[in-house]
Parts: C-alpha cells; structure tokens; sequence
C-alpha cells in the first residue's frame, strides 16, 4: 500500500513551514507522518458530499466593533521584548524577495 | 489542606484569615514538594504575597474583594500576564513578557483569587502527558513516576498537591478533562464560545476553550462563574453571561435522563483498562441509584473525532504558530537572511511534537489535499454535532470515561505518536462539537491512581452538567 | 458623445497608437485603497498615515501571541458602499487565512476574503465610454512597512530591514478588474475615474503618492486579432497615474521584444522603478506559497440585511459619471471643461452658481479656465452678480477676468471693484460715435465691410478697442457695425 506522504512532501512542507529538519528527521517524521494520515484514512474515504463544514461550533453572524479609537500599546514596552530593533523600529537580516 | 477554595474565600472574605496567611500555607506546601513535581514554569511568590496583601487591605476597609478572595490559584503557562513570563512552554516564547493580561487573567484578579504561578503544559498545549515541555516533565503528585497527563498537567497537578486550591487550564482535545482524571481532581471544559480566548496562546481556534480545575465540583462551580460570560475582543464569545450553576448543584438528578454512549463504553475504546470500564459503570449505577434514568445511546460519529481532530487542530495550529518567526518576540537564531532567520529560530524554537503537528497541518491544508483531509474534516464536524442532537433529543446529559486508562508511566508513550492520541478519544467529541464536558474522580483504578468519569452535556448545558456531575461526587461517600 | 468599444469577450480589436503594431495590450488592474476609517480592520487602533514608526500598534494589529481580531463596523460598510458605486452585487461574506512569511505581516497570514468577498463582480465605465468589468472587491488587512537600509535601499543589496507595524492592520478594499483594458489612456482612466468616485463616496483620500491608492497592473499581449491571454506580469510600486502609464507602456514593449526574440515572459511579479524608467523582475509567481487558504476561525460570517444594503444605495453620494451628465445637462458647456470641473470636485459650486441666477456655460468656463484653485474669498452672490453683468454686456471678457481676479483674492462687491476700476459701462451713443467717426476715416474698409468682408471686422473692432482702452463690451460693437450697414 502506498503511502500517503512522501519524503519529498515532507521536505516541501517543511519549507513552507519555514522549519528545517535533517536527513534523520526527515526519515522519522515522514514514517511517523504517514501513520497519522493512515489512521485518518477512515474520514478521507467517508462520503460526505452532501455535509456542510462546520467553521464555528456555536454559529453566530455579524459580531461588529464601533469604529472608535482605543489605546495603543506603549512602543518601548512592545520594543524591549524584541530581538533587534533600530529607530523604534523592529530590525531584521535583509530580506531575500518582495512578498 | 482539606479546606474547599469556597470555605477559604469565606474564611478570608470574613476577616477570619487572612490572604496572606493562605498563601504562605500554599507557598510551604509549594517549597515541600514541588522540586520533584515540577508543575510550575514560574512560581510567582513576590507578587502572590503582594496580591495577597491587597486582598486583605480590602477587607479591612470593608471593600468587596471578589468571591475568590484570597483562593491560591495556577495559572497554564499559555495564558497572557503582564510583565511576567508567559512561554507555552516552548523555547521559542523562553522569557517572553506579554504587554497586556487575557480577559481572563483580568477576571481572575477581580475576583479576588491569587496567581500562585504559571504552570508547566505540554509545549502549545500539544500533548496528553506534560513530557513535551521544554521545561522538564511534570510528575504526577500521586505517584512521581507517572504522568500528571496534559496538556493541562502542571495546572491539575498543582491542584493536587495543593500548591493551589484552583487551577485554570485550557482544553483542545481534552487537555483539561484527562489531566483532571489522571491527577483526581475535577476539570471542565466549558461551552465554546463561553469563556474569552483574548490572551490565551492559540492552540486550535475552533477547538479551545479555557477552563477551571479544583478539588472538587462546587469550587469548579464557582470558578466557572468568575471567568465565564461575554466578552467583546474574542468575536467567537457568546453574547450571554456566565451560567447559573452554583445554584442548581444540589438539585440531584431525579428524573434527569442520562445517556451512556455505546460507542465509547468499554470494548469501543481501543487499549479501554477493566479498572476504568468498572469504575464507569459504577459511576452510571450510582446515577441510576439517585433517580436518573439511564440507557445506552448511540452517537455512531464519534469514531471518526480521533481522526477529524488530528486533521483539524494540527491545520489551525500550523497557522497559529506562523507567528514565531523571531521578528517581534520570542527566540531568534541569526540567519544570513530574513528567511533563514526564520528557519533557524523555528527550528530551534520548537520541540519535536510542535514540528510534527506543523507539518501535517499544513499538510492537511495544502493545494490538492484540503478537500480530502480538512474540508473533509469540517464535514466529520456536522456528522458529529448533528449524531449528538439527535441522542440530546431523548438525553439530558451522556456518560463515558474520561480516559482510557489511569495515568501512565513517565516515558511510556512517547516513542509513537499515535499511542499518545488515543488517549483523547473520549474527549475529543466534545471539542468537535463545542459542547462542554467535565471530568468528576470516581475512584481508583487497581494501581491505586485515580480514575475520572466524564460528563458531556449540549451547547450551554452546564448546568443540567454540574448537576449530574455534582450528583456523581455525592454518590462517592 | 459616447463611444461603446466592444467588451473583451467578443471585441474588435483595440488599437493603442502607443503600442508596436500587430499587437494588442491587454491589462487587468488590482488596486488597492485604503479606507478612511477611524480605526484599524481589526482593532481599535488609531488609522492614520504618517505617524512615529510603531506608534499605533496593539496585541492583535502587532500579532502577539494570543491576540483576537474584532471587525470594524465601518469598514464593512465603507466596502459595501464602494463595491454598490461599482455596480457589484453585495453579499454574505467569509473572512480567510492567507498564510505566507514576511516579516511585515505580524501573524505570517494575511486576513482577507477568499471564497466569499463582500462584492462580487460590478463594472465601471470610462468616461469615454468604454466598460471595465469586475470580478470582485474584497475586505482585507494592509501589511506593516519595511524599509530596507543599506546599499541602495532596495531589496537586493540591502544589508538589513526595519519594520513599522503602524500600516498594519488598516482596512483595504482590493478592486480586481477583468483584463478588459486595452489602451494606455484607458488604464489611466480607470485609476483616475475610480479615484474620483473613492472621493465622491468618502471612503478612501486615495492618495497614491501616500499609498491610500495602489495601482498594480497584470500586464501582457497578444497578436491583434487574436483572443488568447498569454503569459502576465504583475507590476507593483506605481506610485502615480502618470507613472501606470509609463509603466504599462514599458512592460508591454517588454514583453514584445521577447516574442520578437523567440522568446516569451515569465510569469512573475516585478517592481517599477519610476527613476529608471524600467521594470525590474521580483519573486517568481510560480514558487508563490501554496497559500493554504481557510476560514478565518477568529471570526464568524458578516451578513448584510437587504434593509442595510438599501439604506448604502439610498445615501449613496452622486457618483462622478451623474454629476458629469448632471452639469453637462444644466450647462451645454464642453464636455472636456465639464469633466474638468467636475474631476476637480467643483461641481456642487456651478451648481449653487447655476442656482443664483449665473449662466452655466459661463460658470463652466471660468471655473475651468480662471478658478483652478478654487472660489477663495469671493462669495456665491458676487460670482452670480458678476456673471450677469458680463452676460448682460456691462463688462467685456477682459474686464471681467479683472473683477474676477479681485474678487477671489479679496472678496467684495463686483459693481464697487468695477467701479473702482474704472469699468463703467459704456454708454452706446458715445460708441456709435467712436464708430462713426472710424467709417468717417477708413471708407474703403467700411465699404469692404459692408459688401460682406468679415475679414475687415476686427480692423475696425481692434481700433474701437484702442479708442475705448478695452473698454467696449464687444457684443456692442458688433451689433452697431451691423445696424450700420442698414
């Protein structure tokens, strides 16, 4: 039986997870991966193509906020718990591409 | 410490203790034991004292203090306080110090209780046994070499001991309902939607829910009332407030019908122990003893929950975390760049259980796969809720047991990740649902370690729950 | 006039003199505009441009760990508003996760709408005519800034960056056109036709210099004749109506000298450089993040009652396109000067004019001509009075340009400041005899005049001028010449 992730998907989820894991974890989360997946095999091949999603357990709509200005954090207290700042702002290693 | 949280908030509520008196008393008992439970990240003694002593200036001056005045309380480690480390457990959040508290925390300090500390979980509250932290395991008070069970362990664990006579956790999959079965102490998981998320570490947003522990269902009661009810920065909050179940916990169960769910009664539960099946069915006897009527009822869904929460809750949680990315707080790792700056403080940051359950959420939501596992998932939800009405239309309240077993050794699960997620089977219907479930102790199991029975009721039915749950504590004299 | 050009589903083709022959440009623009609401989208920080770096920021706009989202009101309704003025179909919509890294984004997903916008479809239509149709106008949050320090202060060599978070969190509404666009002008128009009714509705100051309005446009080409849609390019960082047209024209003469070439474009998203005069490639948009798309769990379904969505269509302000029809109608005026008058928002003023007695033509005219800046101390009635003594001959052209010029920059009486100018109105009899005495002294021209030689006209006006000092009202004149021809 096939199974249903693969190395290379591990490694491309990764990436897109912004993780980076060796050749050693690569093997063991994919193992371990594909036993998770396996065992939800029973919902993949539930037919339930006439079920709607539940998004919210208790089903509410329109929950609104008056367009009314409420303080502001204090920007030293924000900026003395960030990793690198410079000119009240918060500093990063130069970015590779435009998003 | 046999006192009740009520008892003492009377006490020092009356002037005939004081706060401080009481939190000196948890601080010793916290001093005794506590190097080898390890259920506290941070125990706050300086600022427990000092909220202690504004209790108590309250009371002299004839203020009203709260109704929890003065009751020592734990505090999850995933919940936002000011100025004070708040980490998930996680390196990635080591030392953090959140500028703004959680609705929750806000209340707790209006009424009065007093935050002993913030309590050890499995690292982003991924867990059932408290060994996924990168801050040590916490031990189970009743017998060190076994798990206090979690996600919520260092908060149930902290209740047992009696470094606090009320714990406040969060539950996802049952991250407060096992930990209160394994620990013998009361944990519930109140309706979605019913207690505020605003300042709680996101775990699984359509699952969560915090919620309170104590030693028994009346301060559990009375905790749920002071943190419960609407509240306007969490837009998924119930525009209703707190229940009234404190004032209905003695009215019995006479006449209440009472479904024991045959899916999950005995031999439906995978690795189900003898101990636990017994105690089970002597809790539904006692129930049946005390004027319920009972019967079985089927609720056929509810084997698909282990499956659809661990598509679910991983998918919301692999955006949840994005945010660590070593920008704004938290740990950061140098990188060359932006990007593998990122990489190397996520890497760094989290421990094997978080990647894990990163990767199969995004996974589950990825391009060509969400429809089969996500969406799919979602759909597993309304099969779920919609088995579950139609059992509530003939049924008040459904019984099953909290845990498979009672609490495991310290190691024994965590080579496969799978053994571990079945623990929750029981627990997970309800998190699915949004229906609210609490764990009541309902003795031992033959290793002496205590056993919970749980109580699942519908949206808003707690108190047709604290009831019967309250009912099920009276049986056990 | 109008002219319909054919819409992109079954059109001649449209030829762009501006663009190399044998090719047809085809644009699909995505604009986004920031809304002038009080507050941010998701919480109750202050939204307004040009503040202290990280002065506006909170635990949800700033992604702290566990932060929670709450709508503004008056976003939802200002993106209701826009996309009725866009002739969409406003309906139930779903708040999403779009989940991708930069360090500007404060929880690494952007909330928007996916599946379910605000604003579905909707259309708008060129001044000339022509018909842009939408797909949709959606609700979503802007990113924080990043300013990239070191080298040239782009990206490429930069040695770091630094993030303010205040742009975080402001409420966008995303305009996606269909690529119905295919002539520069037009593109031009569609982002200045819809500027003008962001303004009309009071939604957004769509500043693009500032960024309250950003103008990307999905570039590519074809053979003329052809229907095919070929390889785009999104072109961000246009920072002006006049840079989306230098920018359209590069890229498109880009992309046709790669097919010239042999080869084609890639797909991807480039970066105009005004100061260049070039576009300049970005991130590939094929290795774009699976961007993993959910529904927001933080938030629930927003869903407009029929009673709300009336209330937006029955305050909706007069959009741009009526008020040109409107002031066209009531003036007989130019259109290029209508459009003028109204593009400048000073259309409500003719008409106040228009109210009081002023001729519209004459109002349209000057505000066009004389009144680029506005009224300024000059009051609704001296304008009206002023237009009436110029349309009742009292004061020439010239004269009244004079008053005019007065007027604005100190206010007051027209007949006083004519007055004091001198500017009497002459008296016909003492004309006549100006004009007597002329016919007197140039008979051969008189004759040439009288035997149909319009030519000879303004001789005889240019003298009478000169006799008068500018001061006869030249309809006078010419009457007189002519009842002196018997």
């Amino acid at each position: 039986m096939s199974s249903p992730i693969s190395r290379e998907d591990v490694a491309h989820i990764a990436s897109l997870a912004r993780l980076s894991v060796t050749e050693e974890e690569l093997d063991l989360f994919t193992g371990q991966l594909a036993d998770i997946l396996d065992h939800a095999a029973d919902v993949e091949s539930l037919d339930a193509h006439d079920v709607a999603p539940t998004h919210h357990p208790y089903p509410m709509t329109n929950v609104l906020r008056a367009d009314v200005v409420r303080p502001s954090l204090d920007r030293e207290e924000v900026l003395s718990q960030a990793p690198s700042t410079e000119s009240g702002q918060f500093r990063v290693p130069p970015v590779l591409g435009e998003a | 410490m046999t006192e009740t949280a009520l008892s003492l908030a009377a006490a020092v509520r009356n002037g005939d203790r004081t706060a401080r008196s009481v939190v000196e008393e948890h601080l010793t008992a916290i001093e005794a034991r506590e190097g080898d439970i390890n259920a506290f990240n941070l125990v706050m003694t300086d600022s427990a004292l000092a909220q202690a002593d504004a209790v108590d200036a309250q009371v002299a001056a004839g203020e009203d203090p709260g109704p929890l005045a003065g009751v020592p309380l734990a505090l999850k480690d995933n919940m936002c306080t000011r100025g004070v480390a708040t980490t998930a457990s996680s390196k990635i959040l080591e030392g953090w110090e959140p500028p703004y508290n959680a609705t929750v925390v806000d209340r707790l300090a209006t009424a009065g209780a007093i935050t002993m500390g913030k309590t050890n979980l499995d690292e982003f509250a991924m867990g059932s046994s408290t060994e996924n932290s990168a801050f040590g395991v916490t031990h189970n008070p009743l017998n060190l070499d076994v798990v206090p069970g979690g996600s919520s362990g260092g908060s149930a664990a902290a209740v047992a001991a009696g470094f606090a006579s009320l714990g406040i956790g969060s539950d996802t999959g049952g991250s407060i309902r096992q930990p209160a079965s394994f620990c013998g102490v009361v944990g519930v998981k109140p309706t979605y939607g019913t207690v505020s998320r605003y300042g709680l570490l996101a775990f699984a947003s359509s699952l969560d829910q915090v919620g309170p522990l104590a030693n028994n269902v009346a301060d559990a009661a009375a905790l749920y009332e002071a943190i419960a009810g609407h509240d306007h920065m969490d837009s998924t909050s119930i525009p209703l407030p707190a229940l009234p179940v404190s004032s209905e916990l003695d009215h019995g169960v006479e006449g209440m019908r009472i479904g024991v769910i045959s899916e999950l009664d005995g031999s439906g539960i995978e690795g189900i122990s003898a101990d636990v099946q017994a105690r089970t069915r002597a809790a539904v006897d006692a129930l049946a003893a005390a004027g319920a009527i009972v019967d079985q009822v089927s609720v056929p869904s509810v084997v698909y929950g282990l499956s659809a929460y661990y598509l679910i809750a991983p998918a919301e949680a692999s955006s949840n975390l994005s945010r660590y990315d070593g920008v704004r707080y938290g740990l950061r790792e140098d990188g060359a760049n932006n990007e593998a700056m990122n990489i190397a403080s996520r890497t760094a940051g989290f421990g094997d259980e978080v990647k894990r359950r990163i990767m199969l959420g995004t996974y589950a939501l990825s391009a060509g796969y969400y429809d089969a596992y996500y969406g799919k998932a979602q759909k597993v939800r309304t099969l779920i809720i919609d088995d579950f009405a139609a059992a509530y239309e003939n049924f008040d309240v459904l019984v099953t047991p909290t845990a498979p077993t009672t609490a495991f050794e310290i190691g024994a699960k965590t080579e496969d990740p799978m053994t571990m997620y079945v623990n929750d089977i029981c627990t997970i219907p309800s998190n699915l649902a949004g229906h609210p479930a609490m764990s009541v102790p309902y003795g031992v199991g033959d290793d002496g370690l205590p056993i919970g029975v749980q109580v699942l009721a519908p949206l808003l039915g707690e108190v047709a729950m604290f009831r019967a749950g309250a009912a099920l504590e009276r049986s056990l004299v | 006039m109008t002219v319909v050009y054919f819409t992109r589903d079954d059109h001649e083709p449209i030829i762009d003199p501006a663009i190399p022959e044998g090719w047809e440009l085809v644009v699909g623009c995505e604009v986004h505009c920031e809304l002038s609401t009080e507050t941010k989208l998701f919480c109750g920080c202050q939204n307004k441009f040009g503040e202290e770096p990280n002065h506006n920021i909170c635990p949800v706009c700033l992604g702290l760990p566990g932060s929670m989202p709450s709508v503004n009101a008056a976003a939802v309704e200002y993106a209701m508003r826009l996309g009725l003025a866009l002739n969409a179909e406003v309906q139930g919509s779903v708040f999403s996760r779009k989940n991708y890294f930069y360090p500007d984004m404060p929880k690494d997903y952007q909330t928007t709408q996916f599946d379910l916008p605000t604003n579905v479809g909707g259309h708008l239509d060129l001044p000339n005519g022509v018909r842009v149709h939408l797909e949709r106008a959606h609700i979503e949050e802007d990113t924080g800034k990043s300013t990239h320090i070191g080298g040239s202060g782009r990206i490429h060599d930069a040695t770091h960056s630094l993030v303010d978070y205040n742009r975080a969190g402001v409420p966008l509404v995303e305009i996606v056109s269909r690529p119905d666009i295919h002539r520069i002008e037009d593109a031009k128009a569609y982002a200045s036709e819809l500027r003008a009714i962001l303004l009309a509705i009071d939604v957004c100051d769509a500043k693009m210099e500032e960024g309250s309005m950003r103008v990307d446009a999905n570039v590519s080409v074809r053979p003329l004749g052809s229907n095919e849609l070929r390889t785009r390019c999104e072109v961000k960082n246009i920072n002006s109506i006049r840079s989306l047209g230098r920018a359209i024209e590069y890229e498109a003469n880009r992309h046709i000298d790669l097919y010239n070439s042999g080869e084609s474009p890639n797909q991807e998203t480039r970066h105009w450089d005004e100061a260049g005069g070039r576009s300049i490639s970005g991130r590939s948009k094929e290795d774009s993040d699976d961007y993993r798309y959910f529904a927001e769990p933080d938030l629930v379904p927003l869903v407009p009652t029929d009673e709300e969505i009336q209330h937006i269509r029955d305050t909706m302000p007069m959009l741009p396109a009526a008020r040109r029809t409107r002031l066209l109608d009531a003036s007989s005026a130019d259109p290029e000067a209508v459009d003028l008058v109204v593009g400048r928002g000073q259309d409500d003023l003719a008409f106040e004019v228009i109210a009081g007695g002023g001729n519209g033509n004459s109002v349209v005219k000057h505000l066009t001509n004389n009144l680029a800046d506005g009224i300024g101390q000059m009051s609704i009635e001296s304008f009206v009075a002023l237009l009436q003594m110029e349309t009742a001959g009292d004061l020439s052209s010239t004269q009244t340009k004079t008053v005019l010029a007065d007027l604005v920059a100190t206010g007051g009486n027209p007949t006083e400041i004519a007055a004091s100018h001198g500017f009497e109105a002459m008296d016909n009899s003492e004309l006549e005899g100006i004009l007597d005495q002329l016919i007197a002294e140039n008979p051969d021209e008189w004759a040439r005049f009288a035997g149909g030689d319009r030519k000879v006209q303004g001789f005889f006006v240019g003298k009478i001028m000169k006799a008068t000092r500018g001061q006869a009202d030249g309809k006078v004149v010419n009457q007189l010449m002519q009842s002196k021809m018997g």
